[in-house]
């Protein structure tokens, strides 16, 4: 038989039979597009996770008080767990890796403008902050050593404060109170939007870390040390002189632990791709569940019709096709349902993954791996359980097959 | 003139386009053994016109299935135009089927959900010709059997006799030399099965065999041989005294159609 006519037998077949061959196409579909769509977003969340931690900067490291936390259980809690200015001080003076740093400190707190209030963050730093954490203002200043020294009551607000709190009028001049303390803001900082954890990141007002130590939180030591290293590549160097000098000044003996914490870039990242890792597995498991729901779908559609399908195939034969002719014929029409299923899947998987991270305000991203994986899979299965009840039948004796039942 | 038990009347060998001889199937039904066919050996000539009755039972299906190429006996030879069948491969089989040999089911086994003509046109897809003539010869082997107003119905939008001679169409398209037809008028009226048996006759004139299964003496009486099959067996084998020709016949019955029709 000719490949034309093979053509004609396949698409008439697949014609007669418009029900099946929908269903058998949504099986594929289905599955396809789920899986694209599943491994986009996993892809997506771990690409932003990637892109924001390196956005970060990968010579920063964060010194925290208190000993490493191991499971959550904090260890030897000593007499010196604090950090002071003067640690940062000596931090900034005495380890030559170190090239900027910045005491912190937190305070949170309703924040009042006019007759309007905004509950938010307050981050109390050093100058250097900004710099450390690439950050810039986009409208106004930003404090300097002598507002530190002096410990004005002047603040930058975030994006979001700012839009919250100002909608209609700039902030910077104005005032605002911080739980009931004036302060002036003298600056916005530019949108940075949210961080890999999906927190707004503009949601955040900073200060001087005197005043906030000394209006807001009335606590004499730091809740962190922002420290960057002089490149990258001297980041260890610097962990390691800081560690020395701070058990130094804090006088820890050989056996103490560390009564600090210091985090680095590599670390947070570590935690940060080992959450999107569990999502990647979750979604890539809930797609290969469709995947396999689907591909149960076109074998049900495929076997049912085997009996349909076998008559079908005695009459053929009777007429004089040869197993081949069978074969092919089957073999094209399964192979074409799987590609327009396959192609039609991609196009709704490409379609939902854009919809959903305009839903989601999350980035998606589309791999060749998972195109082919779903794709190979549903034709895979598609094929296979099309094909093989044709050969089985192609294989008996053209009346038996058109007395099967 | 009567033919002996199981064998055929004498005719020169080199003009059998079927012979079979010791033909035997027994189908195993778990522990019990069918016999559905036990020996049959008989020859028939190109252009002859049997018919072949028997009980119902008798193994009349089996012996056209074997002869159709659709089933293999379980003993005994089969010789079509002088090839043993065999010994034939399943593709040769397959092209015998398509070339050489029309087939018209008891029940009609046409494909359902689709039309009339792409049923008569099946044989054609597995034979080298163009879209344009095949739906050509489809189209005249449909007018041939008096369905050429019913080209694009489906099975379903069809009656039995209708449904019957789209397969009787589909047997003929491929212009085979032998048509073999299990009961083609079983579903039949009387005028319908007459106008049947008028395509076989005029096919016949132009030298094709036919071989047909039938239950009425009537009918098999527009054959030029009956074979009659009893318990697997040929219980007898004759020419037919004086074959009833279908045209004649029609001529004398549409005044009483018209009547029912009205
Ligand atoms: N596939 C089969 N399996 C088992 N037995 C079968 C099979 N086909 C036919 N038989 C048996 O073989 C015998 C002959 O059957 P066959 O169909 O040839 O009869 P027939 O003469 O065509 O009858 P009818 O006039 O009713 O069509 C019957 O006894 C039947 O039961
Ligand atoms: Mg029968």
């Amino acid at each position: 038989m000719k490949l034309m006519n093979i053509l004609i037998s396949a698409f008439r077949a697949l014609h007669r039979n418009k029900m099946r061959s929908f269903l058998t196409m949504l099986g594929i579909i289905i599955g396809v597009a789920a899986v694209i769509a599943m491994l986009a977003i996993g892809q997506g969340a771990q690409f932003s996770v990637e892109q924001q931690i390196s956005a970060l900067g990968t010579n920063v490291l964060i010194i925290l008080p208190g000993a490493q936390q191991t499971g959550g259980v904090h260890m030897g809690a000593g007499s010196a767990t604090t950090l002071t200015e003067e640690d940062a001080q000596a931090i900034q003076r005495e380890c030559p890796s170190v090239g900027l740093v910045s005491p912190g400190t937190r305070a949170g707190g309703q924040v009042i403008a006019g007759n309007l209030n905004w509950a938010t963050g307050i981050e109390g730093t050093g100058p250097d902050y900004l710099e450390i954490r690439k950050w810039t203002v986009e409208y106004g200043d930003f404090y300097t050593d002598q507002d530190i020294k002096s410990a004005t009551k002047v603040c930058v607000l975030g994006k979001t404060v700012a839009d919250n709190l100002f909608p209609e009028q700039s902030p910077v001049g104005q005032n605002v109170r911080i739980r009931n303390v004036p302060f002036k803001v003298i600056g916005i900082l530019a949108k940075k939007g949210q961080n890999a954890m999906g927190q707004d990141q503009d949601d955040i007002i900073v200060a001087p870390y005197t005043t906030v130590a000394r209006r807001l939180t009335w606590y004499p030591y730091l809740r962190q040390i922002l420290v960057s290293a002089i490149s990258p590549a001297n980041i260890s160097v610097a962990q390691r002189q800081i560690t020395e000098l701070l058990r130094m000044r804090h006088k820890l003996v050989t056996n103490d632990a560390d009564d600090f914490t210091i985090r680095n870039q590599a670390d947070l990242a570590t935690a940060a791709t080992a959450t999107t890792d569990i999502l990647t597995i979750l979604l890539a498991s809930i797609a290969s569940v469709s995947l396999l729901v689907g591909g149960i779908g076109i074998m049900n559609i495929m076997l049912v019709s085997v009996t349909e399908r076998t008559r079908e195939i005695g009459i053929r034969m009777s007429v004089g096709a040869r197993s081949r002719d069978i074969l092919t014929q089957f073999l094209v029409e399964a192979l074409v349902l799987s590609l327009l299923g396959g192609i039609t899947g991609i196009l709704f998987g490409v379609v939902g993954s854009s919809v959903i991270s305009g839903i989601a305000k999350w980035p998606t991203i589309i791999t060749t791996f998972s195109i082919v994986l779903s794709f190979g899979f549903s034709i895979a299965i598609g094929v296979f359980f099309g094909f093989y009840p044709a050969r089985k039948a192609a294989m008996l004796n053209p009346i038996d097959a058109l007395r099967y039942e | 003139m009567i033919g002996t038990d199981g064998t055929a009347p004498e005719r020169p060998s080199n003009g059998h386009l079927i012979r079979i001889e010791h033909l035997a199937k027994t189908y195993q039904l778990g522990e019990v053994e069918v016999h559905a066919l036990r020996g049959v050996s008989l020859t028939i000539s190109r252009g002859e016109f049997v018919a072949i009755m028997g009980a119902s039972g008798s193994g009349k299906s089996t012996f056209m299935n074997i002869l159709g190429c659709l089933d293999k006996p379980t003993r005994g030879t089969y010789t079509l135009e002088d090839i043993e069948v065999g010994k034939l491969s399943r593709d040769e089989l397959a092209q015998i089927r398509n070339r050489s040999i029309g087939f018209v089911f008891q029940g009609f086994n046409l494909l359902s959900r689709t039309s009339a003509i792409e049923n008569v046109e099946l044989p054609l897809l597995y034979s080298s010709t163009t879209q344009k003539d095949r739906h050509q010869r489809a189209i005249r082997a449909l007018e041939a059997v008096g369905l050429g107003d019913r080209v694009h119905h489906f099975p379903n939008q069809l009656s039995g006799g209708q449904q019957q001679r789209v397969a009787v169409a589909r047997a003929l398209v491929n212009d085979p030399s032998i048509v073999l037809a299990d009961e083609p008028t079983g579903n039949l009226d009387s005028r319908t099965s007459v106008e049947v048996m008028d395509v076989f006759q005029q096919l016949n004139q132009k030298g094709i065999t036919i071989l047909l299964v039938t239950h009425e003496p009537d009918i098999a009486s527009f054959a030029k041989r009956q074979i009659v099959f009893r318990d697997g067996k040929i219980r007898s084998d004759r020419p037919t005294t004086d074959p009833r020709v279908a045209s004649t016949i029609l001529k004398e019955m549409p005044a009483i159609d018209e009547e029912d029709d009205e």
